[in-house]
């Protein structure tokens, strides 16, 4: 394994919420580490905290306690404007449905992160046509977002993620809306793009869609409950 | 953050529901057209009223009978006397001044050849014309003799000759009676126009002397109108003239004065004044459309933003800070009202050059206006925009994510 220092480094993290009179703890106190090329699922059922986890680890929320070192920031006690500049930097989001802005071509969705982070216009488009051919969608800078299938469209929000080169790429349910025949063209696309050295944190209650990745955090009641290699995956390798 | 980026996605968010975009721009388009109108047929009713004014004679200085005076009862009417007109047509006494007549004003039934009219009668001075810029068709004005010779001659307007003569008539050397005294009828002047106050085409001359004594038997005037010689100088020759009846009248205390003198530049700042105030009034109501305009910007802002919140949530995820979403909706906003408000100027001005089309007034093109126009809208987006716009920008990103 690499000896440099992890990208996300989680210790003793909880997070509470207060609904209505009671204060409901989402997170338990959970810590891991994720190294540069590493592919991890999050799994859980619902309520198990992962959808929590997703947000501290994608910098749009703080935990109520502990520490997150994000590529050797502590990004903790950061305010609402600095965590904005470390998603634009550091995280490529794919989300599971309303990805992209409607109404608004594929091209300018790829070109939207390099808009806040500041990146001059000039350089925009070819940044913005490399990483939509890395998603084999370069005929398709044109069109409307409306206008492309679901499959497309998270090639389109993978494009996105990887315009301003972040540390990794977070997804949460990114074949939640897809059909299985999709969902595997995407994860397979997943995969590649890790061999490409990509570290890639993907949040999922599927099964099937976790052993993608090479290893499996489970999640329950707001606590680790496994966090082992994913066999599966390392046994095809082995094949 | 790219601003011309920021326009472009603006407009595509307007486009994207372009018939609420056009209804919500309505208020600022009507509020915009109706103070443009507005402000345009006022300048054309002002620039219109002002050159009639301005016909009437530029250097002219008029002293009525008779003042007014705050605390005290108001003078005799008969003060002017015949005497004060030719004293002030004395070059040797007073400079400054190129004419002088004296006016008499009456009403009185026209008759000649079997027709009747009834007609204003001014008695004036043989300077009346010079005044007045009253010019002679044919035939020739009152002279200094007839004046001075108490000449039972007229003049007539042409309006006159029209009614009683028949179209085209040459009516010198016949006769008119007024008040069973005949005139000769030595001239016809040039049609003018009414200028708002009387109507020379509409009026008989009669030299003021003879108009004194046969007419009304009285020895006062009602007016004596002074022609300043130097344009520039009227103010100055109002005051010297002003002095000079002073003391032709042998007052000593200016507020016991018993006339008052005036110029036509005097009336002209009283009319542009007048003119002003209406507009500005009339254009205030207008304006009150854009504040309307401007809350219903702000409403459909605040359903945009909730509209919108998984996009403000998911603009947020990808990298954009308080300040990105604030300009972004600010933006919107503005784009809207400058939109509406490009729209009220280009209806504003069809309108108001349409109206001009059917009003007896000049169309008036106004610059400033249109600048003034950009900015209101500008400032009603930014004002009424701030507070959805603030919203958006303090949304969370998870909350917004979550929002179904």
């Amino acid at each position: 394994m690499s000896s440099k220092p992890p990208i996300i480094s989680l210790k003793d993290i909880t997070k509470s919420y207060v609904i209505g009179d009671s204060l409901y703890q989402a997170l338990k106190g959970i810590s891991f580490d994720i190294r540069e090329g590493e592919f991890v699922a999050i799994m859980g059922p619902s309520g198990s905290g992962k959808s929590t986890t997703m947000h501290i680890i994608g910098a749009l929320d703080t935990p109520t306690s502990g520490t997150y070192v994000l590529n050797q920031k502590d990004i903790s006690l950061y305010t609402d404007d600095q965590l904005a500049e470390i998603r634009n930097r550091e995280i490529g989001f794919v989300f599971q449905a309303f990805n992209l802005l409607p109404r608004t071509s594929v091209i300018d969705n790829v070109k939207r992160p390099m808009m806040y982070g500041g990146v001059p216009e000039g350089q925009q488009d070819t940044r913005a046509m490399a990483c939509l051919k890395l998603v084999h969608l370069e005929e398709k800078a044109l069109n409307l977002s409306n206008h492309i299938s679901g499959g497309q469209i998270q090639r389109v929000a993978i494009a996105r993620a990887l315009v301003m080169n972040p540390s990794m790429i977070l997804a949460d349910e990114p074949t939640g809306n897809l059909d299985s025949k999709t969902s595997h063209e995407v994860m397979t696309f997943f995969q590649e793009l890790n061999r490409q050295g990509h570290t890639i944190v993907m949040i999922t209650h599927e099964p099937d869609i976790a052993a993608f990745a090479k290893r499996i955090i489970i999640l329950k009641d707001g606590l680790i409950i496994s966090d082992k290699p994913n066999k599966q995956f390392l046994a095809k390798k082995i094949l | 953050m790219n601003y011309t980026q920021t326009i472009r996605s603006a407009i595509r968010a307007l486009r994207g529901n372009i018939l609420r975009t056009i209804l919500t721009m309505l208020g600022i388009i009507i509020g915009i057209a109706s103070v443009i109108l507005i402000i345009s047929l006022g300048e054309g009713a002002n620039s219109s009223i002002t050159s009639q004014v301005a016909s009437l004679g530029s250097n002219m200085i008029y002293v009525r009978a008779g003042a007014q005076v705050a605390g005290r009862p108001p003078t005799s009417s008969n003060s002017l006397k015949y005497a004060d007109a030719l004293a002030l047509a004395d070059k040797t006494r007073i400079g400054g001044i190129t004419a002088v007549s004296a006016v008499v004003s009456t009403q009185a039934e026209i008759v000649a050849g079997g027709q009747n009219k009834n007609a204003t009668i001014q008695g004036v001075g043989s300077g009346h014309a010079e005044i007045n810029s009253l010019e002679i068709e044919s035939g020739e004005f009152i002279t200094a003799e007839d004046e001075s010779g108490y000449a039972r001659v007229a003049v007539l307007g042409p309006t006159i000759v029209n009614d009683i003569f028949g179209e085209g008539a040459n009516p010198i050397g016949e006769t008119i009676t007024l008040k069973s005294r005949s005139f000769r009828i030595i001239g016809v002047t040039k049609a003018k126009g009414s200028s708002g106050f009387s109507n020379p085409d509409e009026t008989v001359y009669i030299p003021v002397t003879t108009a004194m004594k046969v007419l009304l038997g009285q020895d006062s005037v009602q007016t004596i109108l002074v022609n300043a010689q130097d344009s520039k100088k009227v103010d100055e020759t109002t005051a010297a003239v002003k002095d000079f009846l002073l003391e032709e009248h042998k007052i000593t205390d200016p507020t016991l004065i018993d006339f008052s003198v005036g110029s036509s530049k005097d009336a002209l700042s009283i009319v542009n004044n007048v003119t002003g105030l209406l507009t500005a009034l009339l254009a205030g109501i207008a304006g009150i459309s854009l504040v309307v305009g401007g809350i219903g910007i702000m409403n459909i802002m605040l359903v945009t933003v909730t509209e919108r919140t998984k996009e403000i949530g998911l603009l947020k995820a990808i990298g954009a800070k308080r300040k990105d979403i604030l300009t972004q909706f600010l933006i919107e906003a503005v784009v809207l009202t400058v939109l509406g408000g490009i729209a009220g100027i280009i209806i504003g001005v069809a309108f108001s050059y349409l109206a001009t089309l059917f009003l007896p007034i000049p169309f008036i093109f106004q610059p400033t206006a249109i600048i003034l126009a950009v900015g209101v809208s500008t400032i009603v987006g930014v004002v009424f925009g701030v507070y959805p716009a603030q919203k958006a920008a303090k949304l969370s990103p998870i909350d917004a994510l979550r929002f179904e």
